[in-house]
């Protein structure tokens, strides 16, 4: 009997799929993966030293940048934290206005998962469909802010201007429009005979062990334990609303499908009753330090220059304090740990990213399953690199 | 349309051996995915349904290098992943082109920070800087476009790779 | 009620390794000794009251010219009734910490991330190495003491002078 010897294969960082820069040495035994470690780092950008180096609005911008696929979720995040860290009480109608951008990035998030994890495995027309729904958001980020990837929409204490009314009605025409969308996903693939064998019974990892890796998100909930923050510790009038959270049972790569495929539909019941329901009044904090004042005001009032001024190059001041708060980013828990001293830059911002945790799991998932199923793991736990490099 | 409204009696054309060879060159230049950062999610919307490429003659992205002429550099170089360009880069057969496509990968962008190269262009020669964060489908396209035209007006002796 | 039987078993087992314990905007926090860390831990994680399952992340903030330099925060979430806990551990710099990673998984590579931006390094941990700088990257970027911009920031880049583990 002949002996196997082991092959060392390089899934190297520059790789036809979008996952970006992700290295994955893998050992081989025949085609059984027996061996795998991933290695990153190759998009490290260094966003958390930039940070300490630049004014708290002034980092907003940044953020977008770190799960570049649904960039509205981290602003979020990010401006919840210093809103919590300074005290600041946003208005109803701004958090409503964040609550439709952030579930509207959830949703182009999603998209360009389904499109790439399908493209994947093998069934290419479903990226085609994707994309093409992608770019209705897309177009609903270009009116409200001028962006179409990365909309720095929202400040500190609110959101940058009111919202007219094409956008309401654009979003009000995607809210009609997307269930026949998600119907066609479905059509295609949920009962494709292809599509069960290929990722039913796929890395399956059970509760526990998913909660000891460190997951949070979809992958979690996949494997049954129903932990969303936006039910567990509710942040921006989310309580208002009526949703569900989709758990699934044995958490391989079919139920983590699932899971993603019913939140379409619980955020879009979400962003429907924010703007059946959305609330009059101002759209940032009424605080001379954080908010803009009025564009006209500013060319007749010299002390409105000043504070137009001061606001843009120094910014709001945070407390010598320490807070950690964390929001229900598309992949998972998105986390900022953030610490003031008293001055406009911070301290130290550390960025708790889901992908990080998720890709640490990737050796324990692949082991025992052939190189095809690598991918098709990879694909369903959906990681981003700029999340996870920083 | 097309060829067939020059051809004339004996269907005789005269023509110079590089307006020939150019022609062809810019009508179908495959492009190799390189996406490193945000940038390749509107690389990728520029070749769909909405922004179609392939009306431009680039028709496939081809994942491998060997099979491709022109390296579209998408999104943040950082130092790590400069050694992987740069072999990229070496292994693309001539004639080769390469874009820089984004503020990162022309200048290093909002990220001057000690993990960032500022600017592709520090490691390999670039031929068309597409600015943006991210700059639209219509930017690219539009990159593509003057890529073209640049192919269009080369002379064959003064390419780099010419050793006649 | 859970939550105060856990800190009660903490000071019952190992008297002398709860050094603090505060409410900070809500956020319930504690502040260890650095003896008996290890056990400690363990305890949050498996009691079985109020069971500290999942570990969030872990950090590391230099308040230089303090000593002891560095505050190791871990942030940890219990399944059971979703509340959060934050571990505050003060280290010396060049000291040794035990490494969490036999009790979660999830902090491996939160631990390499610690030890290779901010250059404090773990005691029995699987492997150690630098995971988002390259092999022969010196210093630890975030460190007060290091630029922003890193070291010949205005001459050019040559891409031969870096070396990673292949």
């Amino acid at each position: 009997m002949a002996e196997s010897k082991k092959m060392y294969l390089n899934m190297g960082p520059h790789h036809p799929a979008t996952h970006g820069v992700l290295r994955i040495e893998l050992e081989l035994e025949g085609e059984t993966i027996v061996n795998a470690t991933p290695r990153i780092g190759y998009l490290h950008r260094g966003i958390e030293k930039l940070a300490e180096n630049r004014n708290y609005q002034q980092i907003i911008p940044l953020t977008d940048r770190l799960d570049y696929a649904s960039a509205s979720a981290n602003n979020m995040g990010y401006c919840v934290t210093v809103e919590k860290l300074m005290g600041i009480e946003v208005p109803k109608r701004a958090q409503y206005l964040r609550v439709i951008m952030a579930e509207l990035a959830r949703i182009m998030g999603h998209h360009l998962w389904i499109g790439t994890h399908a493209l994947d495995i093998g069934a290419m027309s479903v990226v085609f469909y994707a994309f093409r729904d992608r770019e209705m958001i897309m177009d609903i980020n270009e009116e409200v802010a001028g962006y179409r990837l990365t909309p720095t929409f929202f400040r500190i204490g609110g959101v940058a201007h009111d919202a007219t009314p094409k956008f309401i009605e654009m979003v009000r025409d995607f809210v009609k429009w997307f269930p026949k969308g998600l119907d066609g996903y479905h059509k295609l693939l949920t009962e494709n005979k292809i599509w069960t064998t290929r990722t039913m019974d796929i890395g399956t990892i059970s509760a526990e062990e998913a909660v000891n890796y460190g997951f949070t998100g979809p992958s979690l909930r996949g494997s049954g334990v129903a932990y969303d923050l936006r039910k567990a510790f509710p942040y921006s009038s989310y309580d208002d609303f009526d949703f569900q959270i989709p758990v699934g049972d044995k958490g391989d790569v079919y139920d983590r499908y699932l899971v993603r495929m019913e939140e379409f539909s619980q955020s879009l019941k979400i962003i429907d009753q924010a703007i059946e329901n959305l609330p009059e009044g101002p759209v940032t904090v009424d605080n001379p330090w954080i908010s803009n004042p009025e564009l006209d005001e500013v060319q007749k009032d010299i002390s409105a220059l000043i504070r137009r001024f001061m606001i843009h190059v120094k910014g709001p001041v945070a407390p010598e304090a320490e807070v950690y708060h964390a929001v229900e980013g598309a992949k998972g828990e998105l986390g900022f740990y953030l610490v003031g001293d008293g001055s406009e830059h911070p301290y130290r911002l550390k960025i708790r990213s889901p992908c990080f945790y998720l890709a640490s799991a990737l050796p324990r998932l692949m082991i025992g399953h052939m190189v095809a199923d690598a991918i098709a793991i990879i694909g369903s736990i959906d990681v981003v690199l700029g999340e996870i490099d920083r | 349309m097309g060829i067939e409204n020059y051809l004339q009696g004996e269907n005789y054309m005269v023509t110079s051996l590089t307006k020939l060879v150019n022609w062809s060159r810019s009508n179908s230049v495959w492009p190799c995915t390189f996406g490193l950062a945000c940038c390749a999610l509107e690389m990728i919307a520029s070749t769909l349904s909405n922004f179609d490429i392939s009306r431009f003659g680039s028709e496939v992205f081809r994942p491998s290098p060997r099979q491709a002429d022109l390296l579209i550099v998408s999104g943040t170089l950082t130092k790590k992943m400069s050694v992987m360009v740069k072999r990229v880069y070496d292994q693309m057969a001539d004639p080769k082109w390469v874009i820089a496509m984004g503020s990162c990968s022309s200048c290093g962008g909002v990220f001057q920070t000690y993990a960032v190269v500022q600017g592709v262009d520090q490691i390999i020669p670039v031929d068309v800087y597409i600015p943006g964060c991210p700059p639209r489908p219509e930017a690219v396209l539009a990159g593509l476009m003057k890529i073209q035209e640049k192919i269009r007006t080369e002379r064959l002796d003064q390419r780099p790779d010419f050793t006649g | 009620m859970s939550y105060k039987n856990v800190i009660q078993t903490i000071n019952k087992k190992f008297p002398e390794a709860l050094v603090n314990e505060c409410e900070n905007k809500g956020q319930r926090e504690i502040t260890l000794a650095k003896s008996q860390f290890y056990e400690t831990m363990r305890v949050l994680q498996e009691n079985p009251d109020l069971p500290y399952d999942l570990l969030i992340d872990i950090l590391g903030i230099d308040y230089t010219p303090r000593t002891p330099r560095f505050d190791l925060v871990y942030v940890l979430l219990s399944t059971k009734d979703f509340s959060r806990l934050i571990v505050r551990l003060k280290a010396e710099e060049g000291e040794e910490i035990p490494s969490v990673s036999s009790i979660w998984h999830s902090a491996d590579w939160a631990e390499r991330e610690v030890y290779d931006l901010m250059g404090i390094p773990f005691s029995d941990h699987p492997d150690l190495k630098r995971i988002l700088t390259w092999k022969n990257f010196e210093g630890h970027p975030l460190r007060k003491d290091f630029p922003l911009e890193g070291k010949d920031f205005d001459k050019p880049f040559d891409p031969e002078t870096i070396e990673d583990y292949t």
